[in-house]
């Protein structure tokens, strides 16, 4: 099991943070297009949903899988969106990122006196934060061990 | 065991076959009060609720008919302008039916051809290499399990999010589709399939994984 790579966007598609633990392969272009590119297939990703969904769609999209890797989607009331890539086998991975927003995201950025709204996460509490946390979970055990 | 359609896409992104079942009906009638507590806007034709869901009548919906005559788009069958009668006062209260509709062969056309560069960009974004695309699409309403053959066609079926061993179900029905519609003389590839016996087979092989489960296909 392993984590690979977090996102974390706002309500405009602007990148508020990133950050990798174990990615083996880089997508080949910039760090900002290839937010942009997965802001848009989430977007798209999200209409999709809503629109093929035999049913009313309360969370909508919840994560999707490839062969090598899974993509979590965890977005909250105020459109603040959480995507957590693992390995296919990774379980509860919802509840983790929910707990990354309340634990994390909203006490050590939010709570942040000089964070500013739509702007990227530069506080580095956050990120050794951040970092511990996913390291001490369940979810993250590196491939190094 | 709940499956609520199988989608066929050829490798150039066009949907060749669909199949629809068991996708529930859902309407709500509900009587409202002057002012209307709903934003109601007219796009594409009908008349959707934009703001202000409740007691089942969600945002999507579209209003199919008013003191019980039907609507279609923002005229009634009597011939009054759906938007005249909710804005005057002496008409409320007024009883409204929205429902959420079925998808029409168009926008299943659109959703298909959209899902083509969505499993692309999946395997573009991958942190791992040699990756592939979307397998596996899981909402709280509904799993879409997609299944790309080596010649690049893609299988998909939408069911319950529960349901699982949906790849045995997929690579039964790519069995059923090389069988029944690429050794039909009469059928050409990328085109729309229209094989009876491919209908058949499917419609029996999907009511036969309704009543006794996929592990027995």
């Amino acid at each position: 099991m392993t984590v690979h790579n977090i996102y974390i966007f706002d309500r405009y598609g602007t990148l508020l943070y990133y950050y990798e633990w174990n990615r083996l392969k880089q997508s080949g272009i910039t760090r900002e297009e290839e937010a942009k590119l997965m802001y848009g297939m989430l977007f798209s990703i999200k209409s999709f949903v809503n629109k093929i969904s035999p049913l009313d769609t309360k969370d909508g999209f919840l994560c999707y899988k490839t062969s090598k890797y899974s993509l979590h989607f965890f977005e909250t009331p105020s459109s603040i969106k959480f995507v957590l890539t693992t390995d296919v086998g990774a379980q509860n991975v919802r509840q983790f990122l929910q707990q990354i927003y309340s634990q994390i995201y909203v006490e050590y950025a939010v709570k942040n006196p000089v964070w500013q709204n739509n702007k990227p996460i530069k506080s580095e509490l956050f990120k050794s934060k951040l970092d511990a946390f996913v390291k001490q979970s369940p979810i993250f055990v590196s491939k190094a061990n | 065991m709940v499956i609520y359609g199988v989608y066929i896409v050829s490798k150039s992104g066009g949907l060749i076959f669909n199949y629809e079942c068991n996708v529930p009906k859902i309407e709500t009638e509900k009587t409202f009060g002057y002012p209307l507590d709903l934003k109601l806007n007219y796009e594409n034709k009908k008349i959707v609720v934009e703001f202000g869901q409740r007691d089942g009548v969600m945002v999507g919906h579209v209003l199919t008919a008013v003191n019980g005559i039907p609507a279609t788009g923002r005229q009634l069958d009597d011939g009054r302008d759906v938007f005249d009668i909710i804005n005057e006062r002496e008409n409320y209260p007024l009883s409204l039916k929205f429902a959420r509709l079925r998808m029409t062969t168009n926008e299943k056309i659109f959703l298909a051809s959209m899902f083509y560069p969505l499993f692309a960009i999946a395997s573009q974004l991958s942190p791992e290499p040699r990756c592939s695309g979307i397998e596996v699409l899981e909402a709280d309403t509904f799993k879409l399990q997609c299944f790309q053959t080596l010649t690049g066609v893609k299988f998909m079926v939408v069911a319950e999010p529960t349901q699982a061993g949906l790849d045995i179900l997929l690579r039964r029905i790519y069995e059923l589709y090389s069988d029944f519609a690429l050794k039909n003389p009469f059928y050409s590839l990328e085109m729309p399939i229209r094989c009876e016996l491919f209908d058949s087979n499917l419609q029996n092989l999907l009511e036969h994984v309704e009543k006794t489960g996929i592990s027995n296909v």
